[in-house]
């Protein structure tokens, strides 16, 4: 090989320079950091499993735009002995309040950029 | 032979019949088809209709109570460039409102007066008919609805609509909300928005914001397929007009002037 004695370096160099994120997490000691969204206190149970939403909140949420808007059928159905409305902001954000410490602590970590929040409200204050 | 030339020709009609418009040609001829096309509007259901008293209305000229409490409702932008103007309800000249009524001698009571204007939840609207992404579309109830996640803002239903009841969002709106209701969502920038009946007050049991708002009682709103009810006792009372109703575009907005 010519110049190998450059390359083989250069290479090793690449591959360090290349996998310095994983390097760095692991060094920091922030390798095992997972996100920690906020959930609410005063609130027990959502309209389904922790699991589920953690994996589809986003399928049901377009579910339920879908059934909104287009078949107008806005009340989800009883959970717990309460009625609730298929609502991004009304729904969603009244036991979810702080959409910063909850929604966006994720989003932020895995870079998702969702629309939503260009046109529903975010609600201020915990109704 | 089996098949004499009566036959023969019954058959070869027939054939080239079929072969012409398919299954389809043989129910027209057979009049069925035509027949439930003049048969009138289906009765029972829910069909959502609105008329405006321009008596009661002209009343108060200055008074934008239907306006406000429907832009506050749906957050409606205040744009300061009449032409980034977003309009639900909004008023128009007579002359403007119906360009076919009128003439040179129009009545003084008339003339130039400000009409209340809104989407007109046209039976055969030609917006839905023209959006590309289904984003406009009729409910069960007649109400003209959009699908604000499907708009691509091309326009083409502003081009569609006769009424000039659709706006475009020119510019991102909610720096122009003077008070965001957080129940209602906003618009963003590039989408086309207009009046929606209030289907979402509707669904509570709510009537229509600018209905509700009207102290005079100007706006009277209901289902036209309950005879008893509160839109159908005025029409049947009152002499009433619709905008541009040669369009064909059957407008459900009524007016008595």
């Amino acid at each position: 090989m010519y110049d190998g004695g450059k390359i083989i370096p250069g290479l090793l160099v690449f591959l360090f320079l290349i996998t310095s994120p994983a390097w760095y997490n692991v060094v920091t000691g922030r390798a095992d950091y997972r996100p920690e969204p906020q959930l609410p206190s005063d609130q027990k149970e959502c309209v389904k499993s922790t699991p589920y939403m953690k994996a589809f909140h986003m399928d049901l949420l377009n579910q339920w735009r879908d059934d909104v808007v287009r078949r107008g059928a806005r009340v989800y159905g009883t959970v717990g002995g309460q009625t609730y409305d298929k609502s991004l902001s009304n729904t969603c954000l009244s036991c979810h309040a702080n959409k910063a410490e909850f929604c966006d602590r994720c989003h932020n970590y895995l870079g998702v950029k969702p629309y939503c929040w260009d046109c529903h409200v975010e609600r201020k204050e915990k109704s | 032979m089996g098949v004499d030339r009566r036959e023969f020709l019954k058959i070869a009609g027939l054939s080239t019949l079929l072969g012409l418009g398919g299954k389809g040609a043989l129910e027209v001829l057979s009049g069925k088809e035509a027949e439930a096309s003049l048969q009138a509007e289906p009765q029972g259901g829910v069909r959502y209709a609105m008329v405006v008293d321009m008596r009661k209305c002209l009343e108060r000229e200055n008074c934008h109570d239907c306006m406000e409490a429907c832009h506050r409702e749906h957050n409606v932008p205040r744009m300061d460039n009449p032409r980034h103007e977003i309009k639900w309800i909004w008023t128009e000249p007579y002359e403007h409102a119906f360009p076919g009524q009128g003439h040179e001698y129009t009545e003084e009571r008339l003339l130039g007066k400000p009409f209340v204007v809104l989407c007109n939840h046209c039976d055969n609207p030609p917006c839905v008919r023209v959006c590309p992404t289904k984003a406009t579309f009729r409910t069960p109830e007649g109400i003209v609805m959009m699908d604000f996640h499907r708009c691509i803002g091309c326009r083409f239903c502003m081009a569609g609509c006769p009424y000039g009841s659709r706006s475009f969002n020119w510019k991102d709106p909610r720096k122009y909300i003077p008070e965001t209701n957080p129940d209602f969502p906003t618009r963003m920038r590039g989408v086309v928005e207009k009046c929606n009946f209030c289907a979402e007050r509707l669904v509570k049991g709510l009537p229509p914001a600018c209905v509700a708002a009207c102290k005079e009682g100007a706006l009277v709103f209901g289902n036209v397929r309950d005879p008893e009810s509160d839109v159908r006792r005025v029409l049947r009372e009152n002499f009433t007009i619709r905008r541009k109703p040669e369009l064909g575009t059957l407008p459900q907005v009524y007016y008595i002037v």
